[in-house]
């Protein structure tokens, strides 16, 4: 069963719970479990060496807090060791003082350096700047014509001069051709290329060098395994590096590059893509990202994200119906109707603070299809149905199977998936009533003792 | 912040330290210490580890080494390699590495798929490059209607190889061009057809049922197609590859690996892990971005050079 970090982590503090201090042998037990989980997550093999050692160097120096139970001072250490590489403060983009500002993207092939440019070019544009795009991947087939569709798309400037100039040239005349159009920043996309072509890693030194970029982004991959390290030293070597895009962070890759990437680049994490859309670029947060490595759950980002959607009134009115527990099929459509405003319902699930472990590596993902189904089959309910769905006994349940035209499996599954929803409800409310108590360590979400104290 | 330094000091330490890429070879390892004790166990497991087996079945492997070496009493360090590759060969051999590229009644169809950035389209450029080459007729379907310019792309990759390309517009169903591709291969006699899918995430529930449709389509137009459904993996990619590779074959059988980008530093370890756990088969190997850099699997030469 695949498991995320998150839950090896969990369960590996789960065996130092109810042990009634921290010893030696413990510590080894839970950095066992935590070197594991680790390079499962494909954080490299060299860097989760170091950081265990790290780790228990921390540890085992420290004296046993009375009043903290030990799982929680060993995730607490954990937790502020990866906040620590993972650079502690969220790194904004460097502006010029005379523009424009050059932006270089760099980076293997397939990382989605075009995609990410395009989407640098939205969230640019939003802040009232005015980027220009260069296509400067003269090798990919149809690379240049791609951007220039991106650029469309994203509503910004684009420069490109086919694919018989040399980049070097193309990204030199980007400067004279962003201040005729009166662009503040040049965003230069480069050809993806394999850090071991020194032809290629040639070309985008002589690039570096010929328009002193204010800002060198390298783009990589979170699903990136244990090569992340070897690609990333040898752009760094040819590159002064500014910072890491990290790609794909809408799948469930594990994501611990991320750590491998900063390690070995020095370099912030400036952003993240998580999605295919132009807007789908968000800011990393080191403090989230690591209380999401530790089970925590990105619950920041989910509120952030939710409160861009989700209808407040109907939010604040669901949360009280689900803290009475008089939860009913009416919330539960119009709750599922909110949460597939903000995409897969699976997605959003892991991002819930011990809510992956719950679900037991379960999805509860469904599509449009399976939506009007379930519309189908509440709407074919009684008002006292929906509301008491209870009483719904096999008569009735046939009855709604005809009526919307389903089938008598679906209408019990709806109701299954409604009873399983209305438990985690309990239990979410439940847990959350208990932050900072000592009902283990990751009962509190962000209530979580831990969170203030770094 | 000191200790911020302090880290990437130790860690910068820690890579220098050992030779550059892999350790020089599982013979190095051994070439000092060879009996199969504690540290040796951890430096294979290292070795295995980054080169993106995984930690459980690296342990899984290193376990059944232990045993073999204890039943044939192994000691020189040649017998032990020797042991650890037939282990990895158990794992990677079995299953077909070939591909037929024929069906009656013709077109073969080809459906090829996998996460964005993988090389899907490449790859497609280099196999129809092949299949020309060995004289089948050929027909390309762009069913990637999503990504910008991407039949643009696939449109140079057919040129270069000079066979015929199925397209629609931007934003088409995609779905709808597999139709017409097939139907094209039917009408025109084709041998092949292959068709390019857009690059999807395999969490994407909205976007598997899109390949699922894209499928029965095929499947209707033409009896036992597709016959082939290869997932291209690129070699960088760590264990979230084994998920990739859970997800797409639980959406539709698929039937084969491309391995891309096996010519930087990555090993592509995580194939050992997917064949082991999932019984896919490795086709081909993708070594470059030259239109020859599709190259068939060998599982020896696989293993050869995860340990080189």
């Amino acid at each position: 069963m695949f498991e995320t970090l998150t839950e090896k982590l969990n369960s590996a503090f789960k065996s130092l719970r109810g042990q009634g201090r921290l010893t030696e042998k413990n510590i080894a037990d839970g950095l066992q479990e935590i070197r594991r989980a680790l390079l499962e997550a494909d954080v490299n093999y060299k860097v989760v060496k170091q950081f265990i050692a790290d780790v228990e160097a921390a540890a085992v120096g420290q004296e046993v807090i009375k009043s903290v139970h030990p799982a929680q001072q060993v995730v607490k250490i954990v937790h502020d060791e990866l906040v620590k590489i993972m650079g502690g403060a969220n790194a904004p983009l460097k502006v010029s003082d005379m523009p424009p500002t050059i932006i270089m993207m760099v980076g293997l092939q397939g990382q989605g350096k075009t995609t990410t440019t395009g989407k640098l070019a939205v969230h640019l544009k939003k802040k009232g700047r005015k980027p220009l795009l260069v296509a400067a991947d003269v090798y990919r087939p149809a690379a240049v014509k791609q951007l220039e569709v991106v650029a469309q798309q994203a509503g910004v400037e684009f420069f490109g001069l086919g694919t018989g100039v040399d980049p070097v040239d193309i990204c030199v005349m980007a400067q004279g051709e962003a201040q005729m159009r009166g662009c503040d920043t040049i965003l230069l996309d480069t050809a993806g290329r394999l850090h071991v072509d020194d032809q290629m890693m040639a070309e985008v030194r002589k690039i570096a060098q010929a328009v002193k970029p204010h800002e060198i982004l390298f783009v990589a991959n979170a699903t990136t395994g244990q090569d992340a390290v070897n690609s990333a030293k040898q752009f760094k070597d040819n590159l002064p590096l500014t910072g890491v895009i990290l790609t794909q962070m809408d799948g469930d890759a594990r994501g611990g590059a991320a750590i491998s990437l900063i390690s070995v680049t020095g370099c912030p994490i400036k952003f993240v893509g998580t999605g295919e859309k132009l807007d789908a670029l968000d800011a990393f947060h080191p403090e989230r990202m690591a209380g999401q490595i530790l089970g925590m759950g990105d619950i920041v980002s989910f509120v952030e994200k939710a409160q861009e959607v989700v209808d407040q009134e109907k939010a604040i009115k669901f949360q009280e119906k689900a803290r009475k527990a008089d939860w009913n099929l009416e919330d539960f459509l119009s709750q599922m109707q909110e949460v597939k405003k903000l995409g897969s319902i699976g997605d959003l699930m892991k991002k819930i603070p011990g809510m992956s472990q719950m679900m037991g590596g379960q999805e509860m993902d469904f599509d449009d299809g399976d939506m009007k189904h379930i519309e189908a089959i509440i709407h074919s309910m009684t008002t006292e149905e929906r509301q008491r769905p209870k009483i719904i006994a096999a008569g009735r349940r046939r009855r709604i199977a005809d009526g919307s035209g389903t089938t008598l499996a679906e209408v019990n599954r709806l109701l299954k998936d409604f009873d399983k929803s209305r438990k985690l409800m309990k239990d979410m409310m439940k847990r959350g009533g208990k932050g900072g108590k000592r009902g283990g360590p990751f009962g509190g979400g962000r209530g979580m003792p831990m969170m203030g104290m770094h | 912040m000191t200790e911020k330094t302090g880290f990437f000091g130790r860690l910068r330490e820690r890579l220098g330290k050992t030779r550059t890429g892999l350790v020089d070879g599982v013979r190095a390892v051994l070439g000092t210490r060879p009996k199969l004790d504690a540290e040796t166990i951890e430096d294979l497991e290292a070795l295995l580890i980054q080169a993106d087996v995984g930690v459980q079945t690296a342990a899984e492997i290193l376990e059944r080494l232990r045993e073999t070496a204890r039943e044939k009493r192994l000691a020189s360090s040649d017998d032990i390699v020797a042991a650890l590759k037939a282990l990895l060969l158990e794992i990677l051999e079995p299953g077909d590495h070939t591909l037929s590229w024929t069906a009656d009644p013709p077109p073969h169809v080809t459906l090829v798929t996998g996460v964005n950035g993988s090389g899907k389209t490449t790859t497609i450029g280099k196999l129809a490059s092949k299949l020309k080459a060995e004289g089948k007729n050929v027909i390309i379907g762009a069913a990637d209607t999503f990504r910008a310019a991407a039949s643009d792309q696939l449109e140079v990759w057919c040129e270069r190889a000079g066979v015929p390309i199925v397209k629609l517009h931007a934003g088409a169903d995609p779905a709808a061009v597999a139709h017409d591709a097939v139907q094209a291969g039917l009408t025109r006699k084709a041998d092949c057809v292959i068709i390019d899918t857009a690059g999807r995430l395999h969490t994407k529930i909205n976007l598997m049922e899109e390949l699922k449709k894209l499928y029965r389509v095929v499947a209707k137009l033409q009896p036992g197609a597709p016959h082939e459904i290869l997932l291209v993996l690129d070699a960088t990619t760590g264990q979230n590859g084994l998920q990739q590779a859970r997800k797409f074959t639980e959406t539709m059988h698929v039937t084969g690996i491309v391995l891309t980008k096996l010519d930087g530093t990555a090993k592509g370890g995580i194939v050992i892990a997917i064949q082991k756990e999932l019984g896919i088969p490795i086709k081909y190997i993708g070594v470059g971005e030259g239109i020859d850099d599709l190259q068939p699997f060998s599982p020896r030469d696989f293993i050869d050079a995860l340990f080189s």
